[in-house]
């Protein structure tokens, strides 16, 4: 550069010049002018601008003779100016990942004013509130999603939204179906949370595109991109319950179209915690291997953007009694035990093509194939299933006339083959394979300006669920500044796979029974259910501060549902076709204000009113509170020049009275009360930045000390008649403190 | 034989070249609108859709243009331009008229173009 200068200097001495005008255009890359470019020698203070042809004419300067050309969004141009040649002058616009960098402080969680449906975004910053771990627990600090405390044999954190349990919730990862059929109930903690770039929850039907399972809504999460990440990344944490994770992301980019990131994750619980003594372990001890590769191409000017995935997990979980030894208590009456192993293979890839010359027109092909083998058992009930499955989406999006009038098409092939085996008071094998092939189309109209609505149909063709078709519609209206209404309709059908997905009722002694034989899915029919909603969003300025309400109800109303009764008898499981009614009323109002900047303030309460008819008749579902309050406050520093901040976030959740199970035909010792006690936990946790690459936090879960201490019936002897497990309502644990850190190499 | 090649070769020439010269159907346009606000974006957009053939457009604040994909059979950019200032907005191409200009809302009186 300087040799450049000194050579440039030589050049103007030798051309002592007299007043000259140095002309020029300055475009984009796309060679479109930029009008009001700021144009100045080096140091000096006069300073032009671009006409809006992106035309200027600047006075030769005799001191300097470098030219800054800058504009915003584009990267400052220094030329060295040696002639009176006609300049073109090309700007780099500032690369995306530096434009978020300067923008404005995103909030954590978004509710959208303008899109149709009912979507809220979960960025990183609301992701890293709940240090741990995985995908179940990241919800623990967004109101619309209930996190059920993990109960003890399974370890698992049931998750439910608008008072339905995670099955009826489409889970995808990017579109890609993938918490489903075999991995119900322990997909989302074989995610680990720092993989996870964003997550989407939309309330209500959700869209047709990426099927008809979806009931009371849809979660979308969106991996870390190769192509944007950071070369590496470290996350450790530690837990006084003695669970360890490690997070290492590796990134490298190849070229500027090439670039992949290795993901590597590793958990461990090994010691044995019993808080509540009952003998029983309160989490289960085991150890996770988790990774993915994935690969990025990315080909901007022609369009082309194509990612794959290599996934390879394994799962291994232990508990029951902490006494218990595998090696000679399995199927034994020495101790009561369980074990877990999980296996989990996954290859998907994803290609998009825009049409470079139409923006507004392109394709997707979306293709995934997935193996999820699990092996259990649950004292002396055994529980096999080995799930394959290959996706295939193909989608065309593109306009009618304009750009106010979109649509999307595709059609998408699904097979699911299932191996799977239950050893309970009766042996049985279900395998099964299921086929469908889809074809779907949904438009959306924009006025651009107060209305939009999304209307989608979809028809599919399934070998067991037969041949149906799945309406879906969304609407929004802005009624006036700052307001959003939104109402959305839609019908939803899936195969229940019943025991999969009530995987906890078999750390009890009571008896399976399947009530119907004439179906196709275990002798039931398929489950279908509408669902209904309305939603107002008003944000507004309360003393100045900005401030958000959000109301929603919603409804879904089952036509067909694979009941699980637990009710009629506290020694069987029935599973039976719904006669009769069963509906999740749902209603939510949140609050959320800026108290001062850096300080939030978000609360809620929701009212769940979910019925359905049992043998016994019409009850409440059990282990659902029907008044829920939830609070969160985060505040965090200004940041400084390094980088260095506080974050604190503490978060408040009561339950009301949740019904038991019927346990009335237990003798009284073994008998639950009717309601579970209301009671609250509190969350709380600090980040401290020392730099923008290395952080660390602490922090507590159920601070409060709430344990539920009777959530085990007969304990004392887990091979008797009356032993359940599956009946928990709260924590067992009690109190949790946990630390970690988190290091970057940008 | 020779000759017809050269006659199919010249014929298939002169098409191509027609080609070249045909209306394109998604033809990209940028020229300058002024306005000042939000509401600003959505008069000016909703007036460029008003036109038969215009696929896609946006308004951009910070630089002052429009971005237009229109079908050059159906429109030409001096058409959306039209349309553009008929609802007070003046354009590279064509201006707004006063009146029309005095009756848009306080916070989109933007500085109009000499």
């Amino acid at each position: 550069m300087y040799k450049k200068i000194v050579f440039v200097l030589f050049f103007i001495s030798s051309f002592a010049s007299a007043q000259e005008i140095i002309k020029g255009t300055v475009t984009d890359k796309k060679k479109q002018p930029l009008f009001g470019a700021n144009i100045a020698w080096q140091n000096s203070k006069s300073v032009t601008k671009t006409d809006e042809n992106g035309n200027f004419s600047i006075e030769k300067s005799t001191e300097v003779s470098i030219l800054e050309i800058s504009y915003e969004g584009f990267e400052t141009q220094k030329i060295v100016v040696n002639s009176t040649e006609i300049l073109t002058i090309i700007l780099k616009e500032v690369n995306s990942l530096k434009e978020v960098t300067i923008s404005k402080t995103k909030k954590s969680t978004e509710h959208s004013l303008y899109k149709v449906t009912n979507v809220q975004t979960m960025g990183q910053k609301e992701l890293l509130k709940a240090a741990c771990c995985n995908l179940s627990e990241s919800f623990s600090t967004n109101p619309s999603i209930d996190v059920n405390f993990s109960d003890a044999v399974t370890g698992n954190r049931q998750i439910k939204m608008l008072g339905l349990t995670s099955p009826y919730i489409l889970i995808t990862d990017e579109n890609i179906p993938s918490v489903r059929g075999a991995s119900q109930a322990y997909g989302l903690s074989f995610v680990p949370g720092t993989w996870v770039e964003s997550i989407q929850i939309t309330k209500g039907a959700g869209s047709v595109i990426n099927g008809y399972e979806s009931i009371s809504g849809q979660i979308n999460y969106e991996v870390l991109k190769p192509f944007n990440d950071i070369p590496f990344f470290l996350n450790l944490y530690g837990s006084q319950d003695s669970r360890y994770e490690l997070n290492t992301n590796f990134n490298h980019k190849y070229s500027d179209k090439l670039s992949a990131t290795l993901f590597l994750h590793g958990n461990t619980r090994q010691s044995r915690n019993d808080m509540n003594n009952d003998g029983f372990l309160d989490n289960p001890i085991g150890k996770q291997v988790n990774i993915l590769n994935r690969w990025q191409y990315n080909d901007a000017e022609k369009g082309w953007v194509s990612f794959l995935n290599l996934r390879y997990m394994n799962d291994e979980k232990q508990a029951g009694q902490v006494n218990f030894n595998p090696e000679t208590d399995k199927f034994t009456t020495n101790a009561w035990g369980s074990e877990v192993n999980t296996e989990k293979i996954e290859i998907s890839n994803k290609t998009g093509y825009v049409f470079p010359d139409m923006p507004y027109q392109s394709f997707g092909f979306q293709n995934s194939f997935q193996s999820h083998k699990q092996e259990s058992y649950f004292g002396f009930n055994q529980y096999t299933i080995h799930q394959k499955s290959f996706y295939s989406n193909l989608l065309f999006n593109s306009i009618i006339s304009n750009t106010k009038n979109k649509f999307t098409t595709g059609i998408n092939v699904a097979h699911d083959q299932y191996n799977e085996a239950v050893a309970l008071n009766f042996n049985r094998d279900f395998s099964r394979i299921d086929n469908s092939l889809g074809a779907f189309f949904e438009y959306t109209f924009d006025n651009l300006d107060n209305f939009s609505l999304v209307a989608g149909a979809r028809i599919d063709q399934h070998n067991r669920l037969g041949t149906f078709i799945t309406p879906r519609l969304h609407i929004r209206y802005n009624p006036w500044d700052q307001a959003v209404i939104r109402a959305s309709v839609g019908r939803g059908k899936r195969a229940a796979n019943i025991f999969a997905e009530n995987q906890q009722l078999f750390a009890s002694n009571r008896n399976f029974s399947i009530l119907n034989s004439d179906g196709k899915l275990y002798g039931l029919n398929p489950e279908i259910a509408w669902n209904y909603g309305v939603s107002f969003i008003q944000k507004f300025k309360l003393l100045g501060m900005s401030s958000e309400v959000v109301f929603d109800y919603y409804v879904t109303d089952f036509q067909n549902q694979a009941v699980v009764d637990i009710d009629a008898n506290a020694q069987q499981v029935l599973f039976y076709n719904l006669e009769g009614k069963s509906f999740a009323n749902s209603f939510q109002a949140e609050f959320s204000i800026e108290l001062i900047k850096h300080l939030n303030f978000k609360s809620a309460y929701k009212y769940f009113d979910v019925q359905t008819q049992y043998s016994s008749g019409q009850l409440q579902k059990a282990l659902q509170a029907k008044h829920r309050i939830f609070g969160n406050l985060s505040f965090e520093t200004h940041i400084k020049e390094k980088g260095q901040q506080w974050k604190f976030d503490v978060t408040y959740n009561w339950l009301g009275e949740q019904r038991l199970p019927n346990t009335t035909s237990n003798p009284v010792g073994y008998q639950l009360t009717d309601y579970a006690p209301s009671f609250a936990v509190m969350n709380a946790q600090i980040t401290r930045t020392f730099s923008s690459t290395f952080e660390l936090y602490v922090g507590g879960e159920n601070i409060g000390n709430y344990k539920q201490n009777n959530g085990i019936v007969q304990s004392e002897n887990p091979f008797g008649t009356y032993f359940d497990s599956s009946m928990l309502y709260g924590p067992v644990f009690g109190q949790m403190y946990y630390a970690g850190l988190r290091f970057k190499i940008k | 034989m020779k000759n017809s090649i050269i006659v199919l070769l010249v014929a298939f020439l002169s098409i191509s070249a027609v080609a070249q010269d045909a209306k394109s159907k998604n033809k990209k346009v940028v020229f300058k609108v002024v306005g000042n606000c939000e509401m600003c974006e959505k008069r000016i957009e909703k007036a460029a859709f008003s036109v038969k053939g215009v696929k896609s457009a946006e308004w951009h604040v910070d630089c002052q243009d429009i971005h237009l994909l229109i079908d050059e059979t159906k429109c030409s950019k001096e058409d959306v331009a039209k349309a553009i200032a008929s609802v007070g907005h003046d354009t590279e191409f064509a201006k707004a008229e006063d009146a029309v200009y005095e009756k848009l809302h306080g916070c989109c009186l933007y500085e109009r173009i000499k």
